[in-house]
């Protein structure tokens, strides 16, 4: 079998060569040219639910906005990162996860820089972005499910099993850093709180590096927050 | 019974069949569709059961429950053949003098249609002015088959197709008439069957799946439930001559879990089939094997799609994929799966047995054949309905429908359900036909027709359609998540006299995002509705607003 | 319901992780319902996670993780049922049961759901009681209905 195969594609008016198989996202990083995502984890199956990192493709005539997170990448195709359309996209995404969120560090960094409006709709401040990230960590990168989706459309929210997380979760607390919001942790807490108070299982305290940059919250034992 | 091995067994078993029945005895044929169902034409049926065995006239008369007729509004429906006479609303009642009448070759005046304006009778049903306009290509056999005898369906010339394709051309040349025919998808997509075949054909993977969307979400439309209750091996033979034709082994009936009868029917259909040898290994001797399993929805509108009944069929909840991951290269546990719709795959025998050169002489120039339309909304005559693609919707609305009921007057049109439009009245001279009801933006979907009248609140009815959207949304996407929600809210306070300045912009921005950021065809199409209304209902929109904001904010 | 059945059920189905819908639709049917305790069986015999029913069951509105009430009372709030007046048929049934969508009473009578279209769409308004269609409804017949169900 002959070396991978080659395409050549152009990001931003920039000529880009990479080998088939991979998808736009990891092109245009591999090119150092930027494109936002917020559901994205290196260590996750991509999930294409935020669709931050939605980009325009032409492709034999044809233009069509896609999540470059999943997009494969192939010859001859035009991406543009950023245009008035992405842009709006991108936007209104930003405004839409902001009436849950309106105070996480990424939205806010996000709304500078898209000019959004965190006032603009209907405010339903639930914390969580259901970005899926505890989630499919805890799932694929874990295999421990102590903590899944429930319900569908916009009813869909985190819940941690308590039958599981009691016995899991205080020894790992890993998607607690992930979480763009902090929701998970809280969820934990409350979880915690109403369905095994006093009964979880920790053999010693947590020593866990957070996985991404983002910002952890202290957990703090419940003794010294009374 | 024992397997038929071979053509020639078949073809000897179905003269037989022939040779029985004797097409002169008169029959009675009672609907028992799901409208008619429900208006318990089953009382009717075991009423004609109990009075022929009561005058013991079997061998005079033949008494068959069937599937839908189509003329829903008027049931329970009565066909007696010969003559094709048409009775409506029969009740127990009638019984006794439809049977005299049939026995001596007269007619019940009283039950037969009368014109509602001028009061001229019609008795046959080729002068009936609902089926008159139609092309019943694929509806016309219901009345003459019982769903649970796979026999009547033979006796129609059923399975002839897949003999056809089985003996006399190969897997390619299946195919290529299927193209040259150019059926494109009846689910809603209106997707070309033959190139979706071909792409399935050759993804490079052996093992491959067929499967039947039988689902129909879509709000007000009934013609799928209806063929698949009501000829179930139709679409059956479809299926298996597009397995021989794509190289798949097993195949998915995908269906609702709330229908009893379609369920019965169904299991029945493919029970018989497979003990008759039509299914399973070395189907009549030809060296094609083919399994066929019944799955069922658990309740949600989103697994309709085909990424999300196909995760649906693995056990997995109804997620859609994007559509650039393509199902018929990586479908049902990433194998080659190749999903079409009941009405897509009904109308796979007849182009296989008559040919694609006859399937195209029928309709537009891009859109062949006939299509199934689910009539209903303030309609006069609703029910299942087939007409010839290029048939103006004047002609479904009036000339079949019979008008808006209550004397009122027709406002819009309403087609493809939740993710399709509303047209206003001006536009009823428009054809039939996928790309040009497309631009119109009110594409046909799955068919169902609504007729929406003088009185019809349209901020409501855009209302309406996003709030059953947003109940059957998956929830993985932000933009259909959270938008539609959004929009669902600012139609709301429209409607309860909240509207205010800046609304209509959040709407649009809403709209266009949701277009264009979601995953599936749920997110992207569930602003269409709203766009259709916008385009050809502003006004409407424009003044709710200016009311209440007192003259300012208007755009 | 029967302990036995559902466990027989389970038997079925045990080590096909593929097969987790059809296990919950026929437990579901047998049971109008799907209690937690059976739901962690279900996971361990057919080896998925717990969170996994759990997302299954409460996505799919077929399922129930609730006791349901002995008759189930469903008004059709498809598209033409809704132009034909389906809203006003909803409200006089929240009215004479008590009930919103969703809900069961607490003796156990009725569980009241409204739902999409059920492809009756000529003879609607529709009021559909443990499977019998009441078709062409009005406000003022829903009562007589009703009564007929203890």
């Amino acid at each position: 079998m002959s070396a991978m195969s080659e395409i050549i594609l152009t990001i931003d008016d920039k000529e880009v060569k990479v080998t088939a198989g991979m998808t736009v996202l990891q092109a245009a990083q591999q090119a150092g040219i930027y494109i936002p995502t917020l559901c994205h984890h290196e260590k996750l199956e991509a999930f294409g639910g935020c669709r931050l990192c939605i980009v325009e493709v032409e492709s034999r005539g044809w233009t069509s906005y896609v999540v470059s997170c999943l997009y494969p990448v192939a010859k001859d195709i035009v991406v543009r990162t950023r245009s008035e359309k992405v842009d709006k996209i991108r936007k209104v995404i930003v405004e839409e996860l902001m009436a849950h969120a309106p105070d996480a560090p990424e939205l806010v960094r996000l709304a500078e820089e898209y000019g959004a409006d965190r006032e603009r709709f209907e405010r339903k401040e639930s914390f969580c972005i259901v970005c899926g990230l505890c989630v499919r960590y805890c799932d694929e990168v874990k295999h421990l499910n102590a903590v899944g989706f429930i319900d569908n459309g916009a009813k869909r929210e985190i819940s941690f099993i308590p039958e599981v997380a009691k016995n899991v979760c205080w020894e790992c607390q890993e998607c607690f850093a992930l979480c763009p919001t902090s929701y998970a942790q809280a969820a934990y807490l409350l979880t915690e709180a109403l369905a095994f108070p006093g009964q979880r299982k920790e053999l010693s305290p947590p020593a866990k590096a957070p996985e991404s940059g983002r910002r952890v919250i202290p957990i703090m034992p419940v003794a010294a927050t009374r | 019974m024992t397997k038929l091995q071979s053509v020639a067994e078949l073809e000897k078993f179905r003269a037989e069949i022939l040779f029985r029945r004797d097409p002169a005895k008169p029959c009675i044929a009672v609907c028992a569709g799901a409208a008619c169902d429900g208006m318990d034409s089953a009382a009717v049926a075991a009423a004609f059961l109990a009075e022929v065995a009561r005058q013991t006239l079997g061998d005079k008369l033949e008494v068959r429950t069937t599937g839908c007729h189509g003329y829903c509004e008027k049931g329970p429906n009565v066909v007696v053949t010969p003559g094709e006479i048409c009775y409506f609303e029969v009740q127990p009642t009638d019984v006794a003098e439809v049977i005299a009448a049939t026995l001596k070759g007269e007619v019940v005046d009283r039950l037969v249609y009368k014109d509602p304006n001028t009061g001229a009778k019609a008795v046959h049903m080729n002068e009936v002015p609902f089926y008159k306009h139609q092309m019943r290509l694929l509806m016309g056999d219901n009345p003459k088959i019982d769903p649970m005898l796979i026999d009547d369906y033979l006796a129609v010339g059923g399975y002839a197709a897949l003999v056809k394709a089985l003996t006399e051309m190969t897997p390619q040349q299946v195919l290529d008439e299927v193209k040259k025919a150019n059926l494109r998808g009846r689910g809603g997509g209106g997707f070309p069957a033959g190139s979706k075949w071909e792409t399935t054909r050759n993804a490079p993977e052996k093992t491959k799946y067929v499967i039947v969307n039988g689902h129909e979400g879509e709000s007000a439309a009934f013609m799928d439930r209806a063929m698949l209750t009501g000829n179930p091996h139709k679409v059956l033979e479809g299926l298996i001559i597009g397995a021989y034709a794509i190289g798949a082994q097993r195949g998915f009936m995908y269906t609702r879990h709330d229908m009893p009868l379609l369920e019965k029917h169904v299991r029945n259909a493919l029970a018989q089939a497979k003990e008759y040898g039509l299914l399973g290994e070395n189907i009549l001797g030809s060296g094609f094997d083919f399994e066929c399993e019944l799955h069922f929805d658990v309740g949600i509108f989103v697994s309709g799609e085909s990424s999300a009944l196909m995760r649906s069929i693995e056990g997995n909840p109804p997620e859609p994929r994007p559509k650039y991951i393509r199902t018929s290269v990586s479908g049902i546990w990433d194998k080659p799966s190749n999903l079409n719709n009941v009405e897509t795959w009904a109308n796979v025998p007849q182009i296989i047995s008559k040919g694609a050169e006859w399937f195209t002489s029928i309709g537009t120039e891009k859109s062949k054949g006939t299509k199934l339309i689910s009539l209903s909304g303030n309609v006069v005559n609703s029910g299942i309905v087939e007409v010839p693609m290029g048939t103006p919707l004047r002609t479904l609305a009036f000339d079949i429908g019979g008008g808006v009921r209550d004397g009122k007057t027709l406002k819009a049109i309403h087609f493809g359900g939740a993710m399709g439009g509303s047209i206003p009245t001006d536009l009823i001279d428009a054809p039939l036909d996928f790309d040009g009801m497309s631009k119109l933006g009110a594409p046909i979907g799955a068919g169902g027709l609504l007729l929406m009248d003088e009185d019809t609140d349209m901020i409501e009815v855009a209302r309406y359609l996003l709030d059953f959207l947003v109940n059957e949304s998956c929830g993985k996407c932000a933009p259909c998540r959270e938008g539609m929600p959004q929009m669902l809210h600012i139609l709301t306070n429209m409607t309860q006299g909240k509207g205010k300045a800046g609304d209509l912009e959040r709407l649009e921005d809403l709209a266009e995002v949701t277009g264009l950021g979601s995953l599936c065809a749920l997110g992207k199409t569930s602003a269409d509705p709203l766009k259709s209304m916008f385009r050809y209902f502003k006004p409407e929109y424009e003044a709710r607003i200016v009311n209440i904001a007192g003259g300012s904010g208007t755009k | 319901m029967s302990d036995n059945n559902i466990d027989a059920i389970i038997e079925k189905y045990r080590g096909q992780p593929g097969s987790l819908i059809h296990a919950l639709v026929e437990i579901q049917h047998e049971n109008h319902w799907l209690p937690r305790e059976v739901m962690h069986q279900v996971a361990d015999a057919l080896e998925v996670p717990f969170a996994q029913v759990m997302q299954i069951a409460s996505f799919y509105k077929a399922f129930s993780l609730t006791p349901k009430g002995r008759h189930e009372v469903h008004v059709c709030t498809g598209m033409t049922c809704h132009l034909r007046g389906a809203p006003k048929l909803q409200a006089k049934v929240e009215e004479l049961t008590g009930l919103k969508d969703g809900e069961t009473d607490a003796d156990s009578r009725f569980t009241f759901e409204t739902g999409a279209c059920l492809g009756s769409c000529s003879i609607g308004p529709e009021l559909i009681v443990d499977g019998k269609h009441y078709g062409r409804m009005t406000p003022e017949k829903v009562a007589d209905v009703l009564k007929r169900y203890e």
